[in-house]
């Protein structure tokens, strides 16, 4: 992105809080056009409260945001005709069918009907769901309904999309349709703010924002992330995982060691040149172990290291 | 590990509602100790066959034994021998974690000269010793969790249903209670995990990938990654993404290709010949590739994978 | 105000009752079913009771009187029995209410100036009834006795006189049928009540509690279009219903019906405007429909059912709750609807019941709009 572009999303040191919480803390960031931005983050770290201050329909304590060139702190309204927000929990009518739905949400933001009908057959198309258009939205399955509120959040052509945890119960074939739409999007120079609790469909976005307790702790592109993180992640397969992992705690530097299910992920710094002291650890102690390479770490494990090591950096 | 012994044996196994299959000639088998994961999306038929094997649906045919007994014959034996725990509801959120604990023993039917001993060792394995006055509802996802995994225990189940435990809850919190499951599984207890959430799956020994009612895999996650991916994965960064998706569509070779990121996500037959191949193909195109490698697979790729196959209805091939 | 978003929502309501069974139900047969109800519930007891005469005299005289009951209207003379058992039995079995036995010396007694005894049993199970048939069969014989006093005078060249006792009985007929006459019309207050409140109530509560609220505040429509848009549809149902209501008690029910059609629709369509208000502002501020529902039923429907003076007159309450009453706008309309249906009052002679509705309107739109926010709490 370059710096040229003026950003379609900018927040500044927005906070919100609730009795005995705070929710959001504040948080800073900008979304450029043609972008997807993740906000990443676990259950409860503030990501639902931060999209429905944008959305307009939460006002924020303090800080300022601007929606596609409308402060929606001062004038919630005036951002509502360039904006689309999809709320986690299914925002359509159930007994209404799938082309109700959309002219519903067509003529609210008073698309004409050609253009809307234009419109949604070519999002349905994409959405793999030409053939339900009859059928009533409570009849879908978890992934049409997802991809049904895209539809219908797409309908005005948005110039801001908010979507809290979009894929979040969807099956992988639909979650896979549905970031074909948005990237489609990209092209028309959309900006898309998108949260996830899924750590591994961050690497999807342009660029990520790890969200934790309302704060946001990183802010930069997946690859990015992953190259600056200082250590490596070793993934060592092993039949008898768990006695795996109690040998490796006598290992120096280790600064995490994580279960799966047929081996064990060692977060260590300089991991390469480690390995012939771990094998020789292992083989001394007879645990059997097949594989022992490393991996590129993922979100999750620049997530936990961030976490547990009480590091704080990026905006905060 | 004792492999001979068997928690749970599914023999054909099969529910219909009316004209609709809900699960389709089932077959699998753990082991006494085993973390085994049944993942699939929702509605693939994941929760009918949990219900089954609780004893709490009747199968339409086949046979399903679950820590010795018939699911059929004795659901009643079936149901003191399990301990089932789904995120959302077990819990009652305004008692206190003592009273939830003890509220449960009581359901289980624990012996009461046991109660004491059996909710002392649940607090200690959940790590909430201290906590016992606490009200549940206040507690933080992570350790709602561990509570509803101990009240789940508190009767020594062989075998634990898990219903997407970890959905939602934040990493930290993920690895500490899988921690735990891997330790119950050290202690012979078979765990039986459902879920839809590829992150999850990873934390098993092995998998059993269901859709629509059948089973499409099942091996190690390791397994799963290089025997079912039909054909391998290379990661392409190059520039303009769009144009390049949309041409790569018609290129040899090419199974699938969909925009990760910044970056795209290829399925070829074979990664050696294709990764010049499709060097090639893009530059005569004027994109601009910058690099293209063969990358590992995730469960996620996989399934989709599996399934596209499963279901030719489904047309994966990229839209423009 | 933009006229597409307010039809947007008002078309998708329209959809919602469409498919929702319940609701339909209750939009199109509950008010035949309330007024069929009541005309029935009330008319059946006044009219046509069963009754079993044992005429042991068997004289025109005898036959005179159980003429007299014949052409009665409350009394239909169902046997005439030959025995005291078979009129016992008729009255255990629930085949007549009431048995009148008329003496073997009836028409020689009546020749000597009587006092004549003419013994009467009747079924007291249902208390209400059995006073009913005990007033009316009063009523019955007094007119006849007092009919025959005046034969008896003008034989004699005596002045006219009349028994006292027997005006007060036909004072008691008249009330009567007048309630019944009042109770049809009543019904469309409860009509109006369950579409206008109860139905309304539902209709925001279910939007926050299946959270399709919260993607619907997120677009430009306004709080205004939100709330016109729902409450339209049930604007024209309610009327659709009170010409329905209407036409069912004059037609049917042969209930008179002195006043204009446009008065009518006018004082209901005040008084469904204050209903409609009063459900979106509950619908509001409960946010679920379960607590939605239960205030509807306690604000407004209990209220219209009890103390509106549909069944019970105000008058003769409390004192303490007939100033509860002034509080409810049931109470206006109802009083209205009598003016209207039975009196014929006009328009402009109705402002004692129309000026209050209007206020209580006024009031709800101040509250109902300042209470919807476009916000999550």
């Amino acid at each position: 992105m370059t710096a040229a572009v003026q950003p379609a999303l900018t927040i500044r040191g927005l906070t919100k809080s609730f009795p005995g919480i705070r929710a959001v803390d504040g948080v800073s960031c900008d979304v450029y056009p043609g972008e997807i931005f993740g906000l990443v983050g676990p259950d409860g770290a503030g990501k639902t409260t931060t999209l429905r201050m944008l959305a307009g329909v939460m006002p924020p304590d303090q800080g300022s945001a601007t929606v596609a060139g409308s402060d929606v702190v001062h004038d919630p309204e005036a951002a509502k005709h360039d904006l689309s927000y999809m709320p986690q929990r299914f925002g359509l009518y159930e007994d209404l069918t799938v082309d109700e739905n959309i002219r519903f949400y067509g003529d609210l933001f008073g698309v004409r009907a050609n253009e809307r009908r234009a419109r949604s057959a070519q999002l349905l198309e994409a959405a793999g769901m030409s053939e339900f258009r009859k059928r009533l939205a409570g009849k879908l399955s978890g992934g049409m309904k997802q991809k049904l509120g895209l539809v219908c959040a797409l309908i005005h052509h948005p110039k801001v999309i908010l979507l809290d945890e979009p894929t979040t119960g969807v099956d992988p074939v639909s979650r896979r349709d549905f970031w074909r739409i948005l990237y489609n999007l990209i092209a028309e120079g959309v900006a898309i703010l998108t949260s996830t609790a899924y750590l591994d469909e961050a690497e999807r976005c342009h660029r990520v924002a790890l969200m934790h307790e309302g704060k946001l702790l990183f802010l930069d592109t997946p690859a990015k992330l992953k190259s600056g993180f200082a250590k490596g992640v070793l993934a060592i397969l092993s039949s008898d995982a768990r006695r795996m992992k109690e040998e490796l705690k006598r290992v120096e530097g280790i600064s995490s060691l994580v279960l799966t299910g047929d081996g064990v992920h060692v977060v260590i710094e300089d991991p390469v040149r480690r390995i012939p002291q771990i094998k020789a650890q292992l083989v001394s102690a007879q645990v059997p172990f097949s594989e022992m390479r490393q991996v590129v770490p993922t979100i999750e494990d620049l997530f936990v290291d961030a976490v547990t090591s009480g590091r704080s950096g990026g905006q905060g | 590990m004792n492999h001979d012994a068997r928690s749970v044996v599914v023999e054909e196994l099969v529910k219909r509602f009316g004209d609709f299959t809900a699960v389709d000639h089932i077959n699998l088998e753990t082991r006494k100790g085993e973390i085994f994961g049944f993942l699939g999306p929702n509605g693939a038929g994941k929760s009918t066959t949990i219900r089954m094997l609780c004893g709490l649906l009747t199968p339409t045919s086949g046979r399903a034994i679950v820590a010795g007994y018939d699911v059929a014959h004795d659901p009643e034996s079936v149901r003191q021998n399990i301990g089932y725990m789904s995120q959302r509801f077990s819990l009652y959120n305004d008692l206190r974690v003592i009273e939830n604990l003890r509220l449960f023993a009581g359901l289980y039917d624990v012996p009461r000269s046991l109660v004491e001993e059996r909710i002392a060792w649940a607090l200690e394995m959940a790590n909430l010793r201290g906590q016992e006055k606490l009200i549940t509802g206040t507690l933080p996802g992570g350790w709602k969790q561990r509570l509803a995994l101990g009240c789940a225990l508190l009767h020594r189940p062989t075998i634990i249903f898990l219903d997407e435990p970890t959905s939602g809850v934040d990493p930290i919190s993920r690895r500490q209670f899988w921690d735990l499951i891997h330790r119950m599984s050290g202690e012979g207890v078979t765990v039986f995990v459902t879920t839809h959430y590829m992150e999850e799956a990873e934390y098993c020994n092995r998998l059993a990938m269901i859709y629509r009612g059948s089973m499409v895999a099942l091996g190690t996650p390791t397994e799963l990654k290089h025997k079912y991916m039909k054909g391998e994965l290379l990661l392409v960064e190059c520039e303009p993404l769009g144009p390049a998706v949309e041409a790569l569509g018609s290129a040899p070779d090419v199974v699938d290709a969909a925009v990760f990121g910044n970056a795209l996500h290829l399925v070829v037959g074979n990664a050696e010949t294709a990764i010049p191949a499709i060097t090639e193909f893009l530059r005569k195109r004027e994109i601009n590739v910058t690099d293209v490698e063969k990358i590992q697979p995730s469960l996620e790729d996989v399934f989709v994978s599996l399934t596209s196959e499963h279901d030719p209805s489904r047309n994966l091939a990229v839209q423009a | 105000m933009n006229p597409n978003r307010l039809a947007a929502i008002a078309t998708k309501e329209i959809i919602h009752i469409r498919r929702d069974v319940r609701s339909l139900i209750i939009v199109v047969l509950m008010p035949a079913i309330l007024v069929l109800l009541f005309g029935y519930g009330v008319s059946l007891d006044l009219k046509h009771l069963p009754v079993y005469v044992f005429d042991r005299n068997g004289t025109q005289a005898s036959q005179d009187l159980l003429k007299r009951f014949q052409s009665s209207n409350y009394f239909r003379i169902a046997k005439v029995a030959n025995s005291y058992p078979e009129l016992a039995q008729a009255i255990d079995s629930g085949k007549a209410t009431l048995a009148i036995i008329i003496p073997h010396d009836f028409s020689e007694r009546l020749h000597d100036g009587g006092p004549v005894e003419i013994q009467a049993i009747v079924d007291a199970s249902d208390d209400n009834t059995a006073n009913l048939a005990v007033g009316y069969a009063q009523g019955v014989l007094q007119g006849y006795s007092s009919d025959l006093q005046v034969e008896w005078r003008e034989r004699r060249g005596l002045p006219r006189q009349f028994v006292p006792l027997s005006t007060e009985v036909r004072t008691w007929f008249n009330e009567d049928l007048e309630s019944s006459a009042f109770i049809v019309p009543g019904v469309l207050a409860l009509v109006m009540t369950v579409i206008g409140a109860f139905l309304t109530s539902l209709t925001v509560a279910r939007e926050w509690e299946r959270g399709t609220m919260e993607q619907l505040i997120s677009t430009p429509v306004t709080a205004l279009e939100i709330m016109l848009g729902k409450l339209l549809p049930y604007f024209v149902i309610g009327m659709v219903d009170v010409g329905l209501s209407t036409a069912l008690a004059v037609y049917w029910f042969r209930i008179p019906f002195r006043g204009t059609i446009a008065t009518l629709f006018l004082s209901s369509a005040l008084f469904l405007i204050v209903m409609l208000l009063l459900g979106f502002f509950i619908s509001v501020i409960a946010k679920t429909q379960l607590a939605a529902s239960q205030i509807a039923l306690i604000v407004t429907f209990l209220p219209a059912f009890l103390l509106s003076g549909f069944l019970f007159a105000i008058e003769q309450m409390p004192v303490f709750i007939q100033y509860v009453t002034r509080v409810l706008p049931a109470r206006y309309y109802v009083s209205a609807l009598k003016n209207i249906f039975l009196k014929g009052t006009p328009v402009e002679m109705l402002y004692a019941d129309l000026l209050p509705l209007a206020v209580f309107a006024l009031v709800l739109v101040l509250l109902a709009t300042r209470a919807f926010k476009k916000k999550l709490a």
